[in-house]
């Protein structure tokens, strides 16, 4: 089922648009696809640019602007039931597909057909020039229809920055190591003997983590024996490890 | 002959922190040594069916051909029988999957990409299509084994970007080759000796977008004594970096060597092993 727009003004419905084409466009002059004659309206006024199931408003620098639910927008990524506004018209956004694509959706991967390949490969550079961050690509629309590749321009996220989280660290606590102390930088760091008793302590986001990894014993924590699962370190734990005792601990 | 004495498998798939639902689809059999993982696209839920008609069609259908015939075996024009039933089951499964695009609204536009891992007679054959990987672990080396078929790789080898500035690239998530978009499809079919100690794995790109090579590298190495562990904390590096992306892999250790069996003493040596 395709979107479709509704017109009305002050409250009266004047006519439903579905959004089958590609591209389109709003104003006051009798080349666009919705004309709207009244003088508030610029003659180009904005564009609805659809792709699949998937709709975006841009306004092309019209004088009165665009609103989307009383928001002046410059590009919006239309949802259902959006009103957008122009002048004293105004025009609801009806998109009942059940799942609209989210922003996530925009990192999918995606096939391009050799047949594009060249003009994509153009519009890719040019694109990198023309495009910052999280622009949907507009500009790379309408050359082509289908499977193509507009969704590129949706910037990769940066990582999760890690949360300031303080460092851990493992001081043996007996034998002839006793006092040597080990910062856990590294978000894997395997303990033990291999091949006889071997444990990984893992960084995560949330904190620190020791696991088991090979060997008959099972490491011990506070004295009590782990199973397969991963438990949470606190400060000052004490491991019990192929025979070496050792203390977790966080470094302020 | 059965494999599961010299190949270790594991496999974990996972939606990651941001997807309602997982289109990536895993297979795997150790006894037959086969590895299977596909990545689906596709609107709603067409991806996931992509990927797992790929999975499956190919698990049962390479399963029934290497029954008639062992893998190792030339056919009349001297091609391993490996890459003839990998060519002609890939062909089909893509003939499936784009009819059922084509006459099943619910799933026009669909596909999948598609690695696969055969093993037999110490060594190895992979086929693939897209952006899904192999990577194999020897020694203290990680490197991949496969060329992602995407937009991205073709600028790297055309010069038109560097690798650093690809992994900033915009455009990580155009594949030039899937399964089941067009009636026909090329795979990449290579051979690779295989040695004991080497850990191959197969994963979506839920994996390599999100976690370093260095770090996946780091991980194998530290966890090669617990496989399960090992996949485990792959699919938990990848979501606590984000897990923008569904995620799966397939682990595969070669215990020891596997060389075929290929006369009748062979095979009695086989039996006492």
């Amino acid at each position: 089922m395709s979107a479709k727009l509704i017109l009305s003004m002050d409250g009266l419905v004047l006519k439903e648009i579905p959004l089958t084409k590609e591209r389109t466009t709003i104003g006051r002059k009798p080349h666009n696809d919705i004309q709207i004659d009244n003088l508030a309206i610029s003659g180009e006024h904005s564009v609805i640019v659809t792709i699949l199931n998937d709709s975006f408003l841009e306004d092309l620098n019209s004088t009165n602007g665009t609103y989307v639910n009383g928001q002046p927008i410059k590009k919006h990524f239309l949802q259902n039931n959006d009103v957008v506004e122009l002048g004293k018209y105004k025009l609801k956004y009806i998109n009942e597909t059940p799942t609209q694509t989210t922003a996530a959706d925009f990192e999918k991967t995606m096939v391009l057909r050799p047949d594009l390949m060249k003009k994509t490969a153009e519009q890719t550079a040019a694109k990198s020039a023309a495009m910052s961050d999280t622009q949907i690509g507009m500009k790379a629309l309408d050359t082509h229809a289908g499977m193509a590749p507009q969704p590129a321009a949706a910037a990769p996220a940066p990582a999760t920055p890690p949360p300031a989280q303080p460092t851990g660290a493992i001081q043996i606590l007996v034998g002839a190591n006793a006092g040597k102390e080990l910062e856990l930088t590294k978000n894997l760091t395997t303990l033990g003997k291999p091949g006889v008793q071997v444990a990984v302590i893992t960084r995560r986001p949330h904190g620190y983590f020791i696991t088991h990894v090979e060997g008959a014993n099972f490491p011990v924590v506070n004295g009590t024996t782990l199973d397969a699962h991963p438990r949470e370190l606190k400060d000052h734990d004490v491991i019990e490890l192929a025979g070496v005792k050792m203390e977790f601990f966080l470094k302020g | 002959m059965d494999l599961s004495q010299s190949l270790q498998m594991v496999s974990r798939s996972d939606a990651g922190m941001v997807r309602s639902h997982n289109e990536d689809a895993v297979f795997f059999n150790a006894g037959l040594g086969m590895a299977i993982l596909a990545d689906g696209m596709g609107g709603y839920n067409a991806g996931e069916v992509a990927s797992g008609m790929a999975t499956a069609l190919l698990g049962s259908e390479i399963e029934k051909a290497f029954q008639k015939m062992e893998p190792y075996r030339p056919d009349a024009a001297g091609k391993l029988h490996s890459h003839a039933v990998l060519e002609s089951e890939i062909s089909r499964a893509n003939t499936a999957i784009y009819q059922a695009a084509q006459s099943q609204p619910q799933y026009a536009g669909m596909g999948t990409t598609l690695v696969v891992a055969l093993f037999y007679d110490n060594m190895m054959t992979v086929a693939h299509i897209g952006d899904s990987r192999l990577y194999r672990l020897r020694g203290g080396e990680f490197q991949a084994i496969t060329r992602d078929h995407s937009l991205l790789q073709e600028q790297i080898d055309s010069g038109m970007i560097t690798a650093e500035e690809a992994r900033h690239s915009q455009n990580k998530n155009l594949v030039t080759r899937a399964l089941g978009v067009d009636p026909t499809v090329e795979p990449e079919i290579r051979d690779y000796d295989t040695m004991p100690g080497d850990i191959y794995l197969l994963c979506s790109d839920g994996l390599n977008d999100m976690v370093e090579d260095e770090e996946i590298a780091l991980t194998l190495q530290a966890l090669s004594a617990n496989l399960e562990l090992a996949a485990t904390q792959l699919i938990q590096t990848a979501n606590d970096s984000g897990g923008r992306d569904n995620v799966s892999v397939v682990l595969v250790r070669i215990a020891r060597e596997y060389p075929a069996a290929r006369s009748w003493w062979a095979r009695l040596l086989q039996w006492f092993k």
